[in-house]
Parts: C-alpha cells; sequence; structure tokens
C-alpha cells in the first residue's frame, strides 16, 4: 500500500466519508474509490454491493483476484444528556471503538470535569444537532428525563437517517413521549424506531449497567437484522 | 486505545512517517469457523513490533515473520494458514477454519 493512499484512507475516517480500496491481489495495484465514484469504476458492481453490506470482500473478474476493503465511518453515540449514565457510557463505548458527543445545555451538569476528553455541548439539542449532522453511522440516545431537551433530539432524529435511537424512561413515561410524538404528527413506523425503555433487559441497575444494556442494544443493531438473524 | 481496523491504519501511517518499515496484513479469504472476519488488518514494523489481528491470537507469529520478509522484499504476498496446512496447524489455527491473508509492504 502506498503511504499517499494510508493517508487518504485515514483522511476519509477522520472526515467521516465512506471509502472502498480495491487491490489487485497478483500485484499490490491499488486505487481508493469515494462513494461519488464507485458507478463510473470498472467494479462497479461488486462496489456497490460491498459499500451498502458494509462488508469487504474478495471477488474475481476474469483472471483477476481483487480485494474491496471498505471502510466506514467509525460509529459515533450522540448521547443527550451530561447525566452519570453518560459518564458511564464513555469509556465503554471508547473500548468498543465508538465515539462520543454529549450534548445538554445545563451547564452544571455539561463539565470537563465530568466528560474529561469528550466533545461537550453544552448548548439547546435543535440548535447544536443541526451542526453536528446524524448520519447513517450515527447512534442517537436520549438520556435527560426531561421532555424539554430530549423531544427536540428525537424529532431531529426521528427525520434523520440513523441506526439506533433510544430513549430513557419507564414504559409510563414513554406511553406520554408517544403520545407527544403522536400530537407532533409522527406515524406509528416512526415511533416503532424508538427503544424505550432504553437498553436490554440484563436487569441493569447502576449507571455502568445501564450503559452497558445500552451499548448491547446500539450492538444489536448494528449486527443483528430485524428478524433477530446475524446479519 | 487499538480498538479497531481504522484506528490501526492510523498507527501504520503514524509509523511509517516516523521512518519505520511497516507492513499491513489483511484477512481476504476465510473457509469454515475462522477467528477473525475479512478486512481484519495487522501492521507490523521492521522490528516485528505489531498491533491488531487476523485470528485472534491463533497465526500472527507466522503473520510477523512473513511480514518481515515483505518488508525485506518488497513485493506483496498471499498467504494461506488452515487445518489442511502442516505448518499452519504447528503455528496454531486450531479453531479448524482456513484464512487468506495480504501482506503488503507500506511503499514510500
Amino acid at each position: 500500500m502506498k503511504l499517499e493512499t494510508l493517508s487518504a484512507l485515514n483522511e476519509a475516517r477522520r472526515a467521516r466519508r465512506p471509502a472502498l480500496l480495491v487491490t489487485d491481489l497478483s500485484s499490490g495495484d491499488e486505487r481508493l474509490v469515494d462513494v461519488a465514484s464507485v458507478s463510473s469504476d470498472p467494479l462497479a458492481t461488486h462496489l456497490d454491493a460491498a459499500l451498502r453490506m458494509g462488508k469487504s470482500a474478495l471477488i474475481e473478474d476474469g483472471d483477476q483476484r481483487y480485494f474491496i476493503s471498505v471502510q466506514t465511518p467509525p460509529l459515533r453515540i450522540l448521547c443527550v444528556g451530561a447525566v452519570h449514565i453518560s459518564q458511564a457510557l464513555v469509556p465503554l463505548a471508547r473500548v468498543l471503538g465508538h465515539d462520543v458527543i454529549i450534548v445538554d445545555p445545563r451547564t452544571a451538569f455539561a463539565t470537563p470535569e465530568r466528560f474529561p476528553g469528550v466533545p461537550l455541548y453544552a448548548e439547546w439539542p435543535d440548535k447544536v444537532i443541526p451542526t453536528l449532522g446524524i448520519d447513517r453511522y450515527t447512534a442517537v440516545v436520549l438520556l435527560t428525563h426531561d421532555p424539554k431537551i430530549d423531544d427536540p433530539a428525537l424529532h431531529l432524529a426521528l427525520h434523520s437517517e440513523n441506526f439506533y435511537i433510544g430513549a430513557l424512561g419507564s414504559r409510563k413515561t414513554h406511553g406520554k413521549r408517544v403520545e407527544r410524538l403522536q400530537a407532533a404528527g409522527f406515524s406509528a413506523e416512526a415511533i416503532a424506531r424508538i427503544h424505550a425503555p432504553v437498553g436490554l433487559n440484563i436487569g441493569a441497575v447502576s449507571p455502568a449497567e445501564i450503559a452497558l444494556s445500552v451499548l448491547g442494544q446500539i450492538t444489536a443493531a448494528l449486527r443483528l437484522k430485524p428478524d433477530g438473524s446475524k446479519a | 486505545m487499538q480498538a479497531n481496523d481504522e484506528d490501526i491504519l492510523a498507527a501504520a501511517e503514524e509509523w511509517r512517517r516516523a521512518g519505520r518499515e511497516v507492513a499491513i496484513a489483511t484477512v481476504v479469504e476465510t473457509w469454515g469457523s475462522a477467528p477473525r472476519p475479512v478486512g481484519s488488518r495487522l501492521v507490523i514494523d521492521g522490528d516485528g513490533n505489531f498491533l491488531g489481528s487476523v485470528s485472534g491470537g491463533c497465526v500472527e507469529g507466522a503473520v510477523v515473520t512473513e511480514a518481515l520478509d515483505v518488508i525485506a522484499a518488497g513485493a506483496p504476498k498471499l498467504v494461506s494458514f488452515g487445518v489442511a496446512d502442516e505448518t499452519a496447524w504447528q503455528v496454531g489455527l486450531s479453531c479448524g477454519g482456513r484464512i487468506s491473508v495480504f501482506v503488503e509492504k507500506v511503499a514510500a
């Protein structure tokens, strides 16, 4: 691999752009293909399939064998709520290789002392989230318990392409949330995208256990098909 | 933290820019119950230091040896490990799977 190619791959990752690397396995020749150039590439069909599945693959084209390496952006967890659960979630998410962003307009919660080294936005979600962007590699987790903060973020999440939405709160709290969403015009299908009560049922009690259950559910959303079989 | 393959590529670039010789090994094909999926990577420097994994620990030692050859020779190599291969059995892909690993040098 050329250093130039390696550098471009790393640059794409930092900019959250998907990238495809095609390597000729006999010569080692390579080319980097961005999403916009997939359709004009000689291996367009294969590249398109690899990108869609998010899976690297070995393919044969005539006598040649190529390896298509798919690099998708790192998964990002957008946490609304600079709360105790978020503090526990940060180190766990790091171990999993995910980026975490914290949004909470309450300046007493959103402090660097509580979240060292984490991108932290002490602003209202409807103001800051549009600038951060929610993409298909983003999970949105609502943890404030406060509709004034959670709901605007939830509206943005439901209007965007993301792979997971989770919202903290009991069934009763979620029932009220569903009523507000219905009143705001969201369809049953859209509302069904929300995982609530948030997290896998592992009997979590402590903030760290709840964070673990949320990350388990995020992993399942990423790795399993809707029917529960392996994607 | 070198938790995923992208972090490993960032390390590869950093190592190379610091003047170290670097090779990248990528799992390109698997059969049976291979321990790490296609696309998994191991980054190796000229002194045999490595990051990442291609088999969860089973054949890393052998891949490092291949990488040092590739660093010396310059040309890439496709290597297979599996139960069908006695040498591979010795290096320990005992889980019963087979993997093909593409080893290439980071040039320039």
